[in-house]
């Protein structure tokens, strides 16, 4: 068995030197693959926050992908129309600048999960991952009918948006941005997990009655929880959206969120890197699997059984063999 | 006599047809242990649920400190400086027994909302929540995971996380259950000296414990108080007997 410190420290390992080898064996594919298993990975760490952390099983996270997405895709749309996004009561140009995008992202999706959280925690079990899908229903309806931003057909971008001081066009500088991002979540889950909130957040997973009778909220707890899961999700829709220079109402799709999941279930619910190991191997069966059969989800699904059946820990905790969470 | 600190006014509380508890009035006193015994079914948790919140009485008023807080939130009554035990040990057993400890010191210390300095790093909080395991005898296990703990031991850890409260008011619900005579015991010293920190309200099934504890002991059938007063009253009341400790006791 090896230790789950270690088993993270190779898993973080595989993004720094596979993405060096194909920048030196000149495979810019490899790292665009790469890139789009950071990115998912981002995802997940951010519904991870709220499934291993607070117990919501969110079925509805597309949502705040979706909406990052959308930040970028409307933003750098009118920028690239030259065209403001609104006039009245002042206007508002579009961007092309990263930062401006994901804080866009952020605030927005934050806003979302407040939103959708506050009416949802009302509700727990099943009932939460029902009204979670509902909303995520909803947005994906909404981008379907919105034909000022492609409605159906999504909307393309035609040139990457720019970070100060970097060529995000070259795909090794954009997938060093993505890993930084990936990495200081990842820090900040770490650190999250251990602390005040942490505690009583994971308390309130287990035993809520025990949290309210030492004076805490259990609820406000996993409404914060729901927020900042909403809005590290919606950072990487809109890093997702800039990869693939388009956005589509299916980002919004309830496949994105349960694709989502399965990153965390494949991974290992509640583990720090669960996610970031359940993207990678998602990534590796998509481009391996998907090129011999277009059918390939077949054997994602047969993985997913196993693991669902013989491994709760995940590929984390067949690996490391570890029941403990946030070890 | 002094003013009590705790007391429900002839609160009445039904399901359906069953009345779980009828025009029920008790009080708790500074300084003392006050038991309430009854048989299975008799209405025992449904008060305690209603002292600390949990349910709302269909009438009556609960009062905590000359305070009415009847239709005060289970949160804002431990605020008020409620500490309470349940039955059933409500504990996170995927965590450890300091981080159980320290989950009341932080309910103490009412600041939750720090997100990245570790939780156990924080001088106060682990102070805190230390003091309470030792005084527990916990103080050795404190990094074990509360699902590893014996049963008793987890009794232990219940009482340990109300006192990281502080309170000024303690309810017990059933905290010998299923320990052994030797832990039992150890308790009942415990309780015996900690009723001058703050007063017990204390749910009980065993009855030396009870007889060697109480002040006051009421006595719940039915939801209804069939009986109140001290150990001797209680013992040689006839309709006690009857009801409860049976014809032999």
């Amino acid at each position: 068995m090896i230790g789950e410190r270690y088993l993270n420290a190779a898993i973080l390992a595989i993004f720094f030197v596979v993405p060096a080898w194909a920048y030196w064996a000149n495979e810019p594919f490899t790292i665009t693959l790469m890139t789009r298993a950071a990115i998912f990975a981002l995802a997940a760490v951010g519904l991870n926050i709220a499934l291993g952390l607070g117990g919501l099983v969110s079925l509805g996270h597309a949502v705040f992908f979706g909406i990052g997405g959308y930040a970028m895709g409307v933003l750098a749309f009118h920028a690239q129309t030259f065209t403001p996004l609104m006039e009245w009561p002042f206007v508002i140009e579009g961007t092309k600048s990263m930062p401006v995008i994901w804080l866009t992202a952020i605030v927005l999706s934050a806003l979302a999960a407040l939103v959708i959280g506050h009416l949802s925690l009302r509700t727990s079990g099943v009932y939460f991952i029902m009204i979670t899908l509902a909303f995520g229903q909803m947005f994906f309806f909404f981008s379907i009918s919105w034909s000022a931003y492609g409605g159906e057909d999504g909307l393309s971008i035609y040139v990457r948006n720019g970070f100060p001081g970097l060529n995000t066009l070259q795909p090794i500088q954009f997938y060093g941005l993505c890993l930084s991002i990936l990495c200081v979540v990842l820090w900040f889950t770490h650190r999250l997990a251990r602390s005040p909130f942490g505690l009583a957040l994971n308390a309130a997973r287990q035993v809520p009655q025990r949290v309210e009778t030492v004076g805490l909220d259990p609820t406000r707890l996993k409404l914060v929880a729901f927020v900042i899961s909403g809005a590290i999700t919606g950072l990487a829709g809109a890093l997702f959206a800039d990869l693939n220079r388009f956005v589509s109402p299916t980002m919004f799709s309830w496949q994105m969120s349960g694709e989502i999941m399965v990153f965390i279930i494949i991974g290992g619910v509640a583990r720090l890197f669960g996610p970031v190991a359940g993207a990678l191997v998602f990534v590796a069966l998509e481009h391996f699997l998907g090129g011999l059969s277009e059918y390939w989800l077949v054997y994602l699904g047969a993985l997913l059984l196993v693991i669902v059946l013989f491994g709760r820990g995940g590929v984390i905790g067949i690996v490391s063999g570890r029941e403990k969470a946030h070890g | 006599m002094a003013e009590p600190v705790l007391a429900t006014h002839g609160i009445s509380k039904s399901f359906g047809a069953l009345k779980a508890c009828d025009d029920v009035s008790i009080d708790l006193r500074p300084g003392e242990i006050h038991a309430i015994i009854g048989p299975n079914g008799a209405g025992k948790s449904t008060l305690i649920a209603q002292i600390c919140g949990t349910l709302r009485p269909d009438s009556g008023s609960v009062h905590l400190l000359e305070r009415d807080v009847t239709q005060h939130s289970t949160r804002a009554r431990a605020k008020a400086g409620l500490g309470r035990t349940f039955q059933i040990s409500a504990l996170a057993m995927q965590d450890t027994v300091l981080q159980n400890a320290v989950l009341g010191a932080l309910g103490a210390s009412g600041r939750p909302w720090r997100f990245l300095a570790p939780a156990l790093n924080d001088a106060d909080l682990r102070a805190r929540a230390e003091a309470a395991l030792e005084r527990v005898g916990l103080q050795d296990h404190a990094a074990t995971r509360t699902a590893e703990l014996s049963h008793g031991q987890r009794r232990q850890l219940e009482v340990a996380v109300a006192l990281t409260l502080a309170p000024r008011v303690f309810v017990m619900d059933e905290p010998m259950a299923g320990l052994g005579s030797e832990g039992s015991k150890r308790l009942t010293g415990f309780l015996d000296e900690l009723r001058h920190e703050a007063p017990i309200l204390l749910v009980e099934h065993d009855m030396d414990a009870v007889f060697s504890l109480a002040d006051r002991i009421s006595v719940l059938v039915y939801g209804k108080v069939i009986a109140s007063g001290t150990v001797e009253d209680i013992q040689s009341d006839r309709q006690v007997r009857e009801a409860y400790l049976g014809e032999d006791a």
